[in-house]
């Protein structure tokens, strides 16, 4: 089918084989399937944002592709006013307190491992977080709640990250793992002539080349989290402790009539991670093929 | 160096797995003491007659979101493995649902399928006008529409890297042979992304076991139970009805099935570590 794109860009223009026709044809196959499906992707996020804009009179009369004749932010005060921007801290803290210390001690195992190739003991451990990729972590919520009550921390931020470092592991020590495989085994063993000790390796050679795989993990787990919903609903309690997947449903729930504030609260949440998206997108786009067509 | 990983990962990983399977054999109320149960949890759960429909709908669900998606990500995949420029944006646009909470997309989707005031009346089409969440079997097509319009990009991606792996000689030999596109495709791609398409599908089906925010928010399981899956299950059984114990039978259930379906592709494709190593 499309497979001609791949192709194509190999043959220089005007040496076209056999088929010419046939495959013009494809390609048009290929390229309305990417094009529908850009408009299945688009038009939802087109909705949301036009009617975030509008008020509730508008949102009930007015087509709802049209853009808002009189655009309003009343929807995101509302939302603001309701506690979002505490709901964001939250989220940023338990993000960020959740990536940072997986990535490092992933990073970590993940050079042990490669490092110890022949180790029965580490092929052990690398074996046992494999097997974490195949089991639904989510399934074991309940024992994990049990933890954190019996650790007294329910209700607690803490009670988020814990789990959360856990449950990255897996998939950040096995991309990890791939990435610092590819690392020449020279450098390491001109390195160790040098002198250098294992951490003194795994800062300044391991760490450098693998960090597109680091961002890569990063901003993947992160995602993860910061859009993660069974585990605050479930490890916490009050108001005060919501993240926002949480806190929008909440909200949704409160407002369920007021459409356009719940689709702005929708907006808003999503922005932070639109605009990091954007800025990052690059990195994470080919490290994620990388990382996963193995 | 590995042991901080692996303590985090023993105390929140393995020890709830071990402990899953104990509670199964208790009786807990999520605040009280524990007591020991036996194998009652197991005999009130294995004999409720709404089981084999929750299990029913998990495998509905799992198997045709993973036959909508497959093709489709392979298809959008291939073509964005194409160099042009705009396949590059495209790309980044696909992206974008990816970026939205599964509470997020459910949200906007019950709002936008909304039989009075979603987007079928708005603009008076007769066929979106539906009462989409409220008819069990549309429920579950909505189930699946959302989720493939969340995960399809994702599993395009991995797909596109892929078949840039593929060498182009393979398919310049064959246009030499005379094969056409579409046999290239069967003949080609295809076998060449063999470990890829494990690696996507494993991904999608252990993925489904775990669908729990978006049908969580969506349907909540319903209308009454035509979407309730096994991971709702164990939530509603746990954490409204608080019985901890015949929850965690579930969650015990979700365990295997997940093992055994990781198991199963594996096989299927050989070993996936093996080809981790291949194709680096």
């Amino acid at each position: 089918m499309a497979v001609l794109t791949s192709s194509a860009r190999t043959q220089p223009a005007g040496s076209k084989p056999v088929g010419m026709r046939r495959l013009s044809q494809l390609n048009w196959f290929g390229g309305a399937a990417g094009w529908l499906w850009l408009v299945i992707v688009l038009v939802p996020l087109y909705w949301i944002v036009v009617t975030s804009f509008k008020d509730q009179g508008a949102f009930f009369t007015q087509n709802p592709f049209a853009l808002p004749t009189d655009p309003t932010i009343e929807n995101y005060r509302l939302v603001i006013e309701s506690d979002f921007p505490r709901y964001f801290v939250n989220s940023v803290i338990v993000t960020a307190g959740t990536i940072i210390p997986a990535v490092a001690i992933s990073f970590m195992a993940a050079y042990a491992i490669v490092r110890g190739a022949g180790s029965r003991l580490l092929a052990g451990v690398n074996g046992l977080f494999l097997m974490g990729l195949a089991i639904p972590l989510q399934a074991t919520i309940i024992p994990v709640y049990l933890l954190i009550i019996r650790m007294h921390l329910y209700d607690s931020l803490l009670a988020l990250i814990l789990p959360s470092i856990a449950f990255s592991i897996p998939l950040s020590v096995l991309v990890l793992t791939n990435f610092i495989r590819d690392v020449p085994k020279e450098l390491f063993e001109s390195m160790r002539v040098d002198g250098a000790s294992e951490w003194g390796m795994l800062r300044k050679l391991a760490l450098p080349l693998t960090r597109p795989a680091l961002v890569t993990v990063s901003i993947y787990n992160g995602l993860g989290v910061w859009n993660g919903f069974l585990l605050p609903l479930i490890l916490t309690q009050s108001p005060d402790k919501r993240t926002l997947p949480l806190a929008l449903w909440t909200f949704q729930g409160q407002y369920s009539v007021n459409v356009p504030a719940v689709l702005a609260s929708v907006v808003l949440t999503t922005l932070p991670i639109v605009i990091l998206y954007a800025l990052g997108r690059r990195q994470l786009l080919s490290g994620l093929t990388a990382g996963f067509s193995r | 160096m590995v042991v901080p990983a692996l303590a985090m990962f023993v105390v929140f990983g393995i020890v709830p797995l071990v402990g899953v399977l104990l509670l199964s054999f208790a009786q807990w109320d999520g605040l009280g003491a524990i007591h020991t149960a036996g194998i009652s949890n197991w005999r009130t759960v294995l004999s409720d007659p709404a089981l084999p429909h929750t299990v029913l709908v998990t495998f509905e669900i799992m198997f045709l979101s993973w036959a909508v998606q497959t093709p489709l990500s392979l298809l959008l995949g291939v073509f964005l493995a194409g160099r042009q420029r705009y396949r590059a944006l495209l790309a980044v646009l696909y992206f974008v649902p990816l970026l939205l909470s599964s509470a997020a997309i459910a949200i906007t989707y019950k709002a936008l399928l909304d039989p009075n005031f979603g987007l079928g009346p708005g603009l008076h089409l007769g066929f979106l006008t539906q009462d989409w969440l409220g008819k069990g079997n549309l429920a579950v097509g909505v189930v699946i529409f959302v989720v493939s319009w969340q995960f399809i990009p994702f599993h395009s991606l991995i797909y596109q890297g892929g078949v840039r792996q593929i060498p182009t000689t393979m398919y310049e030999a064959a246009a030499i042979d005379g094969a056409g596109r579409i046999r290239q495709f069967f003949s080609i791609t295809v076998p060449q992304l063999k470990y890829t398409i494990i690696t996507s599908s494993t991904l999608m089906v252990v993925g489904s076991l775990t669908f729990f925010d978006l049908i969580f928010v969506l349907t909540a399981g319903g209308p009454g139970d035509a979407t309730r899956v096994l991971a709702l299950d164990m939530y509603k059984r746990g954490f409204q009805a608080n019985l901890m114990g015949p929850a965690s039978v579930i969650a015990v259930l979700l365990v295997v099935l997940g093992l055994i379906l990781a198991l199963v592709l594996r096989r299927l494709g050989g070993s996936t570590t093996a080809s981790q190593q291949e194709g680096a």
